[in-house]
């Protein structure tokens, strides 16, 4: 009976033991990039670096100023798209849960979510390049925006539905019409919330390349045209990390350096906007 | 309104006057502005549906051309030849499936052992930066992963590890793992992909073992079990269809995965039983040739590969989600 018991807990005891080296091993490549990233990007992280033009590849110095503007246009761009729609249908599916087109289009909405950022990208080129004759800011936008819409509407419909219903109803006992009380009182009071959603989406398309490949399909020189090709932080990093130039590695680096720190910097912000909403929540 | 509310403005009519100074608004106003509201929401929400629709129907169009003239041979050869119009994709779905179950072989484990530790067993000290951290993993952008793969992974790879796999283990005897390695290859793919899908896994898996009740694991503690003896046969059974889902996800994001991939597999249209040989994925034979597209045939095979991707991605995630939702159904 005893050996039984002291198996038992001899097992126990090793699974337990097992989940923590999981968690160990599970955290370490995180660890590892970042060192990695901070050993061969930092060094070349100069002023330099933001506000000069890239060298022609295989030549040392210069800088990402192009590519780190087109990626905030293109940010915008999306985030033009993708926030409007996201928080409109985020509202809808949190006041008609259970109506079976909300259903439908959560469901869908996670679908979206779930399918290739490339097939987005030949799409967005079907529809956006190929009409045209020229690739562009705005179909790089797009496609990164249509991306954005099924991150914001979850969130969304997520923060809404933490809403009191009692503040809803004070509001509509006052005499405000449905739609004074959704904007008004819902939207202003899940605001922190969405806020959080939002910069969490804007974190995750920042980064992205494949969308961008047929669309915005990068630019080497300055730009800022939403008609024309434009330069994107990811998509230089891509072009640098694959080229066969020392010199264009340690850009790639710097820029992937950049990046993160931009992403996590964001990341970060959401997280404080979330603390923030639990500091002015209503008594 | 049910509930509370409806018993409020049981004092309304009275006070009709000060009532209705408070909303300076006609009936007919407030309704129309309501209309307006309903109607502007429900458009935006409709438009999820119509952009997938537009998706599908757009490239399905333009995949049509080289999926009839190649027939059913499109998926099950293995001749990709732009110049005779041959274009068979067998290789790329073959390099598909085989990262993204390496990806899962090695990333579920650890997810659900973290998940685990995240849910059940850290001390609370710990808990939220470890979440934190595994969460982060789904920061890090693509073309980064594959950045760090092409110059600290792949290296890796070369020299201590697959050498003992081969040689210390003796796996090199197997087809899996035999020839040699140059680094760009099937295993390289696979590894980066399972860091790739571990905090979406990890992320499902904690939220369905959150949905446990706390009565299951008190029943089970109370019956004498340890805590292992209570998670395996207590927690993780109940919560089981919802990782499988959570899992499903993960391969639904392996599936699709492009920057990366593309950077490390060797994009070489090959099937090849050793995970040391270069391979090909659907996302990275996309990524390289649609740019440098010859023709309008060309062009077409590519928006079919598309099709075909997009076609798997949607079976995955809606039965990832169906699964999930069986086990979270209630809560949100």
């Amino acid at each position: 009976m005893t050996d039984r018991r002291r198996r038992r807990h001899g097992v126990n005891g090793v699974m337990l033991g097992l989940t923590y080296v999981a968690a160990a091993v599970a955290t370490l490549p995180l660890v590892l990039i970042i060192i990695h990233l901070l050993r061969q990007g930092a060094a070349f992280i100069r002023p330099q670096f933001f506000t000069q033009m890239p060298m022609p590849i295989g030549e040392a110095g210069g800088g990402m100023a192009n590519a780190i503007v087109g990626t905030l246009i293109l940010v915008s761009i999306a985030s033009v798209i993708g926030l409007p729609v996201g928080i409109g249908a985020g509202l809808y599916l949190a006041e008609r849960r259970g109506a079976r087109l909300a259903n439908t289009v959560r469901f869908l909405s996670d679908v979206l979510n779930g399918l290739p950022s490339i097939v987005l990208g030949i799409f967005a080129w079907e529809f956006l390049v190929r009409p045209f004759g020229n690739f562009s800011a705005i179909a790089g936008g797009m496609a990164l925006g249509a991306m954005m819409i099924p991150l914001v509407t979850r969130t969304t419909e997520e923060m809404v539905r933490l809403v009191p219903t009692s503040l809803r109803e004070a509001a509509l006992a006052l005499g405000y019409t449905r739609w004074r009380t959704s904007v008004t009182i819902v939207l202003r009071t899940a605001l922190p919330g969405i806020v959080t959603g939002a910069l969490v989406a804007v974190a995750r398309i920042a980064g992205e390349t494949a969308p961008l490949l047929f669309t915005a399909l990068g630019n080497q020189f300055w730009s800022t045209s939403l008609t024309q090709p434009i330069a994107a932080l990811p998509l230089q990093i891509f072009t640098y990390a694959i080229s066969p130039y020392d010199t264009a590695h340690a850009q790639a680096w710097a820029g992937a350096l950049v990046l993160i720190a931009i992403v996590l910097v964001i990341s970060l912000a959401a997280r404080y906007a979330t603390r923030a909403r639990f500091g002015t929540a209503p008594d | 309104m049910t509930g509370p509310a409806a018993k409020l403005p049981a004092g309304a009519p009275a006070e009709a006057p000060q009532w209705t100074s408070l909303a300076p608004v006609t009936m007919e106003a407030s309704a129309r502005g309501d209309r307006i509201y309903h109607t502007v929401i429900t458009a935006f929400a409709i438009s999820i549906p119509l952009l997938l629709l537009l998706i599908a129907i757009s490239i399905g169009l333009a995949a049509w051309p080289a999926l009839s003239q190649s027939g059913l041979s499109f998926i099950t050869t293995s001749e990709w030849d732009v110049a005779r119009g041959r274009f068979g994709v067998a290789p790329a779905i073959y390099g598909t499936i085989v990262s993204s179950a390496i990806a899962l072989v090695l990333a579920t484990p650890l997810a659900i052992g973290v998940s685990i530790f995240l849910s059940e067993i850290a001390p609370s000290w710990l808990r939220q930066p470890v979440g934190f951290l595994v969460d982060l993993l789904a920061a890090i952008p693509s073309v980064v992963y594959g950045l760090w793969g092409i110059f600290v992974l792949i290296p890796l790879l070369r020299d201590p590890i697959a050498p003992f796999l081969k040689d210390t283990l003796g796996l090199g005897n197997t087809p899996f793992f035999s020839g040699q390695n140059y680094g760009y290859s099937m295993l390289a793919a696979g590894v980066i992909l399972a860091i790739m899908i571990l905090p979406f896994i990890s992320a499902v898996t904690r939220e369905v073992l959150l949905a446990v009740p706390r009565s299951q694991r008190e029943a089970a503690l109370a019956l004498g079990a340890t805590r292992w003896e209570m998670i395996r046969d207590a927690v993780l059974p109940y919560a089981r269809s919802g990782i499988i889902g959570g899992i499903i996800l993960g391969l639904g994001r392996a599936l699709g995965e492009t920057m990366a991939v593309t950077m490390l597999i060797g994009n070489r249209p090959e099937i090849s039983a050793s995970l040391f040989a270069p391979g090909y994925t659907m996302a990275s034979l996309i990524a390289n040739e649609f740019t440098e597209a010859t023709n309008d045939l060309h062009l077409s095979a590519l928006m079919a590969v598309g099709a075909v991707l997009f076609t798997i991605t949607l079976i995955v995630n809606a039965l990832a989600r169906w699964l999930v939702w069986r086990v979270t159904k209630g809560r949100v």
